[in-house]
């Protein structure tokens, strides 16, 4: 058509696409906040009060710190894992399969690689707000609030942003809603619990030691009590880079699913 | 934009393992105009419409859609483009207002254009009075109405209708159709698949008659009609001894015939005809002549 003389430049990852599909998302969670907040919050607060106050009257102090506080810092990793890989996972398959959604953003000018960055960054905006959610209720047992923990939210956010990605990715692959009873045994569960989040690594057989080391659950909560306790030390560097590894590696890996899922 | 083509197919070709969903398809949507791709299930209408949208990519031939290649350029294309999927995927849980509002969004309108093009699409829908209510309280054509006021939102040069009234009781299809004539009427391009007869024969200027992939016939409904069943058919009903007969002697008469369950049509009668039911010729006719194939 002679009206198209010129060609506008398409980026691939354009800033009103990935906006579009953040603002769905946003109009659309007002409509389940109530039970989204519910579950991202309670558990790991059951969590916290469980451990923390079940163990906490074996063991009362861990690296010196109260077991409570331990544990309370430690679940904002599993506050984040909960509100990211899971909702990325079910939400997705979801959207895909009974909804439809994705046919309908990726008729308008959306693409993919977008559709999979903006539930990603919102989801994990999720994360890091929720995952603020054990922490302050630590201040309830004692946890002396700290500038530094005004970085925890950020640290939700990218390591939420990797599990974003991961769950997105596992309902790009599975063709069923079952298979996922497979990943959540096999690897969240797994990875949930060595963590260092109940007791520490450090006692742990030595291949366990491994399997924490590249968990990236576990350079989160390292990080959150880092900045919870003021502790933090160079090694710290490298957990952050580890994790916006872990999130560039499943932000690939995720749009690649999600591709070959969505467009034949 | 007139003597413009808002959709060029050329050669198109979409292969699904062994299975060849679109099998070489020269498609002209020239701008201004409603055109009905009409076939059966599987005749790969929906693969066709998917292509168009790059959500499928094709394996070969040419695809323009207002001008720009796919897929290298859809997306710019798809956002002048506007799609009522043949299956509903409104957010059920969001208000009418809200889902428009989404795809306001999505289309990019920009922030003091938003309202105004949400007012216009509810006006379109007839949904103004609805505005808050949940799409799942919506009634079955309420929703559909919603769909086509959804594509419409970004005012598209070109709308894409794939099997617009599918699964919809007959007064309610009849409610979809003037909406879609209405915008026929305002000159909006359309493409609409169907494998109603009706519907196409109703809405469309041009029906592109599709089976196994391929375009077999396209035309106005009207010339479709006298070219390939002539202006009359014959319904002869009878026992099935009496319909065999009745085929027998109209092939000696070189007057083909098509078997509708308890009767049998003679096409393409001028003069003499057997006794019977003489009524105008329809595309019905020619879909099955063509296809050999019928349709509901």
């Amino acid at each position: 058509m002679a009206a198209v003389e010129e060609r506008e430049r398409i980026g691939r990852l354009e800033r009103p696409a990935i906006a579009g599909v953040i603002v769905r998302e946003v109009i659309n969670f007002s409509s389940y906040w109530r039970s989204a907040t519910f579950s991202s919050t309670v558990e790991p607060t059951i969590y916290l009060l469980a451990f923390g106050l079940g163990f906490g009257s074996l063991v009362s102090k861990v690296y010196g710190y109260d077991y409570v506080l331990f544990v309370g810092t430690g679940t904002v990793a599993t506050a984040v894992l909960f509100s990211s890989a899971f909702p990325a996972m079910f939400g997705t398959f979801v959207k895909y399969k009974f909804q439809r959604t994705y046919d309908a953003i990726l008729a308008a000018p959306v693409d993919t690689e977008e559709v999979v960055t903006a539930e990603a960054l919102w989801i994990a905006a999720r994360a890091g707000v929720y995952g603020c959610v054990p922490l302050i209720v630590s201040m309830f047992f004692g946890l002396d609030p700290k500038p530094t923990m005004l970085l925890v939210p950020f640290i939700g956010f990218l390591c939420g942003y990797g599990w974003a990605c991961f769950g997105i990715a596992i309902a790009g692959f599975a063709n069923s809603i079952e298979n996922f009873s497979y990943i959540i045994s096999a690897v969240l569960t797994p990875l949930f619990l060595v963590a260092g989040t109940f007791f520490p690594i450090t006692n742990l057989p030595e291949w366990m030691q491994w399997l924490a080391a590249v968990n990236p659950l576990h350079q989160c909560v390292v990080l959150v009590r880092s900045a919870a306790f003021q502790a933090y030390g160079w090694h710290d560097l490298l957990r952050v880079l580890y994790l916006i590894a872990f999130g560039l590696v499943m932000w690939r890996l995720a749009i690649t699913a999600m591709t070959r899922k969505l467009i034949d | 934009m007139e003597g413009e083509l808002a959709i060029r197919l050329r050669g198109v070709v979409k292969r699904y393992g062994p299975i060849t969903a679109v099998d070489g398809l020269d498609l002209d949507v020239p701008a201004g105009t409603c055109v009905g791709l009409l076939g059966p299930n599987g005749a790969g209408k929906s693969t066709t419409m998917r292509l168009l949208t790059a959500q499928s990519i094709a394996d070969e031939g040419e695809l323009e859609v207002l001008g720009y290649r796919l897929p290298g350029e859809s997306k710019q294309a798809r956002a002048r483009l506007g799609v009522t999927p043949q299956l509903d995927n409104l957010d059920v849980t969001l208000t009418v207002e809200q889902n428009l509002l989404v795809f306001a969004h999505l289309y990019r309108i920009s922030r003091n254009e938003r309202q105004p093009a949400i007012e216009r699409a509810l006006r379109i829908a007839n949904l103004t009075d609805r505005r808050d209510t949940r799409v799942d309280k919506l009634s079955g054509g309420m929703r559909r109405r919603l769909l086509i006021a959804r594509s419409l939102v970004h005012r598209p040069q070109l709308l894409l209708l794939d099997e617009p009234t599918v699964g919809l009781d007959p007064q309610v299809r009849q409610e979809l159709w003037a909406l879609v004539d209405a915008l026929r009427a305002e000159g909006t391009t359309l493409l609409m698949s169907t494998h109603y007869i009706e519907e196409a024969q109703r809405l469309a200027y041009t029906v592109l008659i599709m089976s196994h992939g391929k375009a077999v016939a396209a035309g106005a409904p009207a010339a479709l009609v006298a070219e390939h069943a002539g202006r009359d058919a014959v319904e002869v009903y009878g026992p099935p001894a009496r319909l065999a007969e009745v085929e027998a002697e109209a092939a000696a008469a070189g007057l083909r015939t098509r078997r509708t369950g308890t009767s049998v049509a003679v096409l393409g009668v001028d003069g003499d005809a057997p006794e019977g039911e003489r009524r105008p010729a329809s595309l019905e006719d020619v879909f099955v002549l063509l296809t050999g194939e019928q349709i509901d």
